[in-house]
């Protein structure tokens, strides 16, 4: 089965300043969304996730490389038509629930702002049942369509953040923490409805998260970041049973369980960017095994490919 | 009475709290008759459902509660004080920041964006040990090496800005503790953080914790989180504490169904490419009076008398008691689910590393 490229990122640069400030937030990185896949995207803050995401939706411009959504060029200058093309498929969950919502509008027209840009709608009452249907996805109330956001809880703004985005119906979600904010129940229930969305309306995600035991449980594939550039991607199962990368052994040394008695004898595993000699033997974009890529020189490829044979 | 406080190191004792807010002409109901005792030097984590008021409950510590709220009933006995009888914001002054503090989740929202990170150590040293100048200055450093920030001397000068969200996050910590309080209440510390990041600023104020023997309330979302810090975990429901217990035994042992729903949401549970386990229904609406058990109308094992009745606490060890009726001796048998027995297995797989 050959699987379907949705989105293609190609060695995209994001810069911020100019001149002797300039500051490079994501550095050269490419990787490709297939179509009906759940994409994970971690690494440590800062390290230009959100950028990647605001790039993509076109908010940051790229400084190098290239977008590619169903083939078309999607970054750089475009038409009225071209934008509107990417608009209308491709919405982005933004991380931050208290500063996204614009405060003096009331729900229900914070839910439809997109469908009002788009002319998404071709009567009032079908205006308001996407908006009742987007809420009720979230678990939300109806009623609250004529609530101001600052009458919500932290979590209930999320919900309304995604509830805008899911009324668009859109192709590629960018979804950047979009259950940080959430109690454990309603995460259920979001993830719930993201997965849900994903068969029925073959919804494809970019996923950002910190917690990865979320990202392993929602993603199909995952790329690990450090300072703008990615250092590992592979299938989520594989990544988590056979992370290469040091910087990757320890996020996941990290993650915290909920379990007392594994978290009282837990060990930190602390990177160390100074092991890598780079300097005589510059690292490549390497393919470990069959999927599963990594960023090494040649003498990490071979202590990778040893360890893989023991098992990690 | 204070006896009684001396034996069992109680620092504060909260008695019968009620909590209401009024919006819109009408009255809402955050907290539900509570009653916690918080002991000296332990760590309670908080925890349960997005409104069920662990925000309101800890900030009546404080007198920080929106103008629109009150409380209503009970009692909050701190020093000898009862803090639910202050009226003026001069009487919690002297108590706020000093005897107790609070870290907020968004550190932006505590740091001034004007001054720079060492001048508002040095500020809080100043105010609360009556250090000046120069004695001020180093003890301010002191604490930024504590919680780990490099090059202090350096850092000192610069301003939030200049900060990556994990390194403002420490200072608000420094801050806090620079404040010597006595009870430190921490509402989503690490929820903004990356894993490596929150492990460290765990690892921090569980130091911190020790060298200053601290009391800290932990609020968080992150049940992960709450296994690794919480010698003690209250779970809260619609305004009120349904279980109470050792890390242990809420995690081991849970009792009440909302704590074994709260657990089997978690994504570790899951079996992937199936829905994780969510809880179904709405939280009560809290505008009206709640009759029996809050969780009954979303609890699949809802007995009769939890839609009629209020249940009391049943206590299942010294350090473990529960509000359900499940646990009366004439209640019927009710099993948990399979992945909550096998808990500690079912994480086996987790481990990393
Ligand atoms: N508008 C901006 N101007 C200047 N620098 C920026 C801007 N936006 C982001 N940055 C910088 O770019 C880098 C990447 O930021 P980004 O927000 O993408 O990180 P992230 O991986 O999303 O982090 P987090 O997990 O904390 O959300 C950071 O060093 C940040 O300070
Ligand atoms: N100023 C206010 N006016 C009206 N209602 C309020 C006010 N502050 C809090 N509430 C209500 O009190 C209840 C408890 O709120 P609280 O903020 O304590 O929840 P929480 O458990 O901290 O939730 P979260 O996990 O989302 O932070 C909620 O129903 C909330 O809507
Ligand atoms: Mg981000
Ligand atoms: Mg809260």
């Amino acid at each position: 089965m050959s699987k379907e490229i949705l989105l293609e990122v190609k060695n995209l640069s994001v810069d911020f300043g100019r001149g002797k400030k300039a500051f490079r937030a994501v550095d050269d990185v490419s990787f490709n969304i297939y179509k009906g896949e759940t994409f994970g995207l971690v690494g440590e803050s800062g390290s230009g996730k959100t950028t990647i995401g605001r790039a993509i939706v076109r908010i940051n411009e790229a400084s190098e490389g290239e977008i590619r959504f169903q083939g078309r060029k999607i970054s750089g200058k475009l038409s009225r038509d071209e934008d509107r093309f990417v608009t209308e498929r491709v919405q982005m969950i933004f991380q931050d629930p208290m500063a996204s919502l614009n405060e003096r509008a009331k729900v229900d027209y914070i839910v439809s702002e997109g469908l009002y840009n788009i002319k998404g709608f071709k009567s009032e009452k079908e205006r308001k049942e996407k908006v009742e249907k987007a809420l009720l996805d979230v678990g939300l109330l109806p009623e609250f369509a004529s609530r101001f956001p600052h009458e919500f809880s932290g979590g209930q703004r999320q919900r309304i953040g995604i509830a805008r985005t899911l009324v668009m119906e859109p192709e590629l979600i960018i979804a950047d923490e979009p259950i940080s904010a959430l109690d454990v129940s309603i995460r259920a229930q979001v993830l719930n409805i993201l997965s849900l969305l994903k068969k029925t309306k073959s919804l494809t995600y970019l996923f950002v998260a910190h917690d990865l035991s979320v990202v392993r449980f929602i993603t199909d594939r995952i790329a690990v970041i450090h300072k703008g550039k990615i250092v590992e991607m592979a299938e989520s199962e594989e990544l988590f049973k056979m992370p290469m990368h040091p910087y990757t052994k320890s996020l996941l040394s990290a993650i915290p369980l909920p379990d007392p008695i594994a978290e009282s004898k837990k060990k930190l595993y602390v990177y160390d960017p100074n092991i890598h000699e780079y300097d005589l033997d510059p690292p490549k974009w390497v393919e470990i095994k069959p999927e599963h890529f990594v960023l090494a020189n040649k003498k990490e490829v071979e202590m990778y490919k040893v360890a893989y044979a023991q098992g990690g | 009475m204070s006896n009684l406080y001396q034996e069992k190191n109680i620092v504060l004792s909260v008695k019968d709290l009620i909590i209401k807010f009024e919006l819109r002409g009408r009255v809402l109901t955050a907290i539900r008759n509570i009653s916690l005792d918080l002991y000296k030097g332990e760590s309670l984590a908080i925890v349960g459902e997005s409104g069920s008021g662990k925000s309101v409950f800890t900030k009546s510590f404080m007198g920080l509660l929106d103008s629109n709220g009150w409380i209503d009933q009970g009692s909050i006995l701190y020093d000898n004080k009862d803090l639910s009888k202050f009226k003026r914001e001069k009487e919690w002054l002297d108590l706020r920041g000093s005897r107790i503090a609070m870290v907020f989740q968004d550190p932006m929202t505590s740091l001034n964006p004007l001054k720079t990170i060492g001048r508002q150590v040095q500020e809080a040293i100043e105010l609360h040990q009556g250090l000046k100048g120069k004695e001020a200055k180093s003890k301010a450093i002191e604490y930024l090496i504590d919680v780990g920030i490099a090059m202090p001397e350096k850092r000192f000068k610069q301003y939030p800005h200049e900060f990556s969200g994990g390194m403002r996050q420490r200072v608000v910590i420094a801050i806090a503790v620079a404040c010597n309080p006595e009870i430190l209440i921490c509402d989503e510390p690490t929820t903004a953080l990356d894993v490596t990041i929150q492990a460290q600023i765990l690892n921090l104020l569980k130091a911190m914790q020790k060298k200053y023997k601290l009391t800290i309330v932990y609020i968080t979302h992150d049940l992960g989180v709450v296994a690794n810090v919480a010698d003690r975990i209250a779970v809260m429901y619609a305004g009120d504490i349904i279980e109470i217990g050792t890390a242990h035994e809420i995690f081991y042992n849970p009792q009440h169904p909302y704590t074994w729903a709260l657990l089997s949401s978690l994504p570790q549970l899951g079996v992937k490419g199936e829905d994780l386990f969510a809880i179904q229904g709405t939280p009560p609406n809290l505008f009206k009076d709640i009759e029996g058990d809050a969780f009954a109308p979303r609890n699949p094992h809802a007995l009769k008398i939890d839609f009629l009745m209020r249940p009391p606490y049943f206590k299942l060890s010294e350090t473990h008691k529960a509000k359900t009726w499940l646990l009366h001796p004439k209640a019927p048998e009710v099993k948990k689910a399979e992945v909550l027995l096998n808990l500690k297995e079912n994480m086996e797989e987790y481990r990393h590393v």
